[in-house]
């Protein structure tokens, strides 16, 4: 069981050991692994036979119309041209077209906003230019039309003063 | 294009060649063309086993790399993404001439394809010379039997002299999954050349790395 598992355990090591690139705690595992299990040493030994026989596969050498064939095509491809040159990546162009026509909309919104918000103001504005007038107790006292107003003003108090009758009574 | 050729250049890093073509230098292009040009084409002849299809993959993908040149950014190494190009451009290839062969067989009346879709018939061959392109038909197509991915990973790892990270990045997998990739891939080779491998001699430990860089002994 014991030896199943370091056999599994060093498999995905075996190829790293057998091309050099194994560190050398992988490789004196796989050394040290090996030494007791004639199954792997065999598979390595197999492993080294497998990569002679590999370079048996034949590779080939580009024609000599190759270098000619691609300058041709390269000279066949269009110039860049100016939309190239200013717009080097097509996505972030779309992108910040996009961010642009997004913050114009959004734009509009805010206008909108605004001039309700300038309109508010102005009104705070008027109190504010009144506000030596409204608290000016003389003129107040000596001015007519507020006379002529209802005495809403009085119920409150009245109401307040019924419930500390109550909170009294209680 | 003309080209000088001096020490100076040959030694400029593809990513100094590829920021050169960038800003418009076309002898720096044609440097790097020369320099990947016969790894691109073996490459690619090992993955689609036709060398007119091979070299015109391979014009591709320099085409591709000129196309691109003045958005390139240095972020990877630049043979990572040369081989990417190539290895997408291998399998699409692959799937198409599937899919065509596939409609050419669906078409056609089963007793006329049926001998074409067999391995040639081993004879005893006594020359040598037909011997040995048996051997090589035989590694072929047992390399090319191979899953798409471990192939990949074997034509890059055993022939292109790539490392680990390199091949993961091209592979766009883990390093782990890689050296997991590559074990299965090699363990069906050993099976498939069983014959090949039995009969072969016992390198020298210096000559069994995949990639031709043997593991000190």
């Amino acid at each position: 069981m014991n030896y199943k598992t370091n056999c599994e355990r060093i498999s995905s090591e075996l190829i790293p050991y057998l091309d050099g690139r194994a560190n050398a705690a992988e490789q004196s595992a796989v050394e040290s692994h090996a030494a007791v299990c004639p199954a792997c040493r065999e598979r390595i030994e197999e492993f080294r036979k497998l990569f002679g026989v590999l370079n048996e596969m034949p590779a080939i050498e580009p024609s000599g119309a190759f270098d000619a064939r691609v300058r041709e095509r390269i000279s066949a491809e269009p110039p860049r041209s100016l939309f190239d040159w200013l717009v080097p990546a097509p996505r972030l162009a779309f992108a910040l077209a996009i961010l642009l026509a997004l913050s114009v909309w959004m734009g509009k919104f805010t206008t909108a906003e605004n001039s309700v918000a300038t309109a508010q103001s102005e009104q705070d504005f008027h109190v504010i230019k009144d506000l030596g007038v409204l608290e000016n107790y003389d003129v107040l006292k000596g001015f007519d039309a507020l006379s002529e107003l209802p005495v809403a003003t009085q119920e409150p108090d009245q109401t307040q003063q019924d419930q500390q009758q109550k909170d009294g009574q209680i | 294009m003309s080209v000088r050729y001096d020490v100076a250049i040959m030694a400029r890093s593809d990513v100094q060649l590829m920021l050169e073509a960038k800003a418009g230098d076309d002898a720096s292009f044609e440097l790097l063309l020369q320099r990947y040009r016969t790894p691109l084409v073996s490459f690619l002849y090992r993955m689609v086993r036709d060398s007119a299809t091979a070299e015109d993959l391979s014009q591709e993908v320099f085409i591709r790399v000129y196309r691109a040149r003045a958005k390139y950014a240095p972020s990877a190494k630049f043979t990572t993404w040369l081989f990417r190009i190539a290895t997408n451009l291998a399998l699409n290839r692959i799937r198409d001439t599937r899919h065509r062969l596939l409609e050419i067989s669906l078409d056609a009346p089963a007793e006329e394809h049926e001998p074409s879709m067999e391995l040639p018939a081993r004879e005893m061959r006594v020359d040598q010379l037909m011997l040995e392109r048996d051997r090589a038909a035989m590694i072929r197509n047992a390399v090319e039997s191979l899953p798409e991915k471990q192939r990949i990973a074997v034509l890059l790892h055993k022939y292109e002299d790539m490392d680990y990270v390199e091949i993961a990045k091209v592979l766009e997998c883990s390093e782990a999954a890689l050296k997991s990739l590559l074990f299965r891939a090699y363990e069906t080779l050993r099976v498939q050349l069983a014959p090949l491998v039995a009969g072969a001699a016992s390198p020298a430990p210096a000559e069994t790395a995949g990639t031709g860089k043997g593991r000190p002994s």
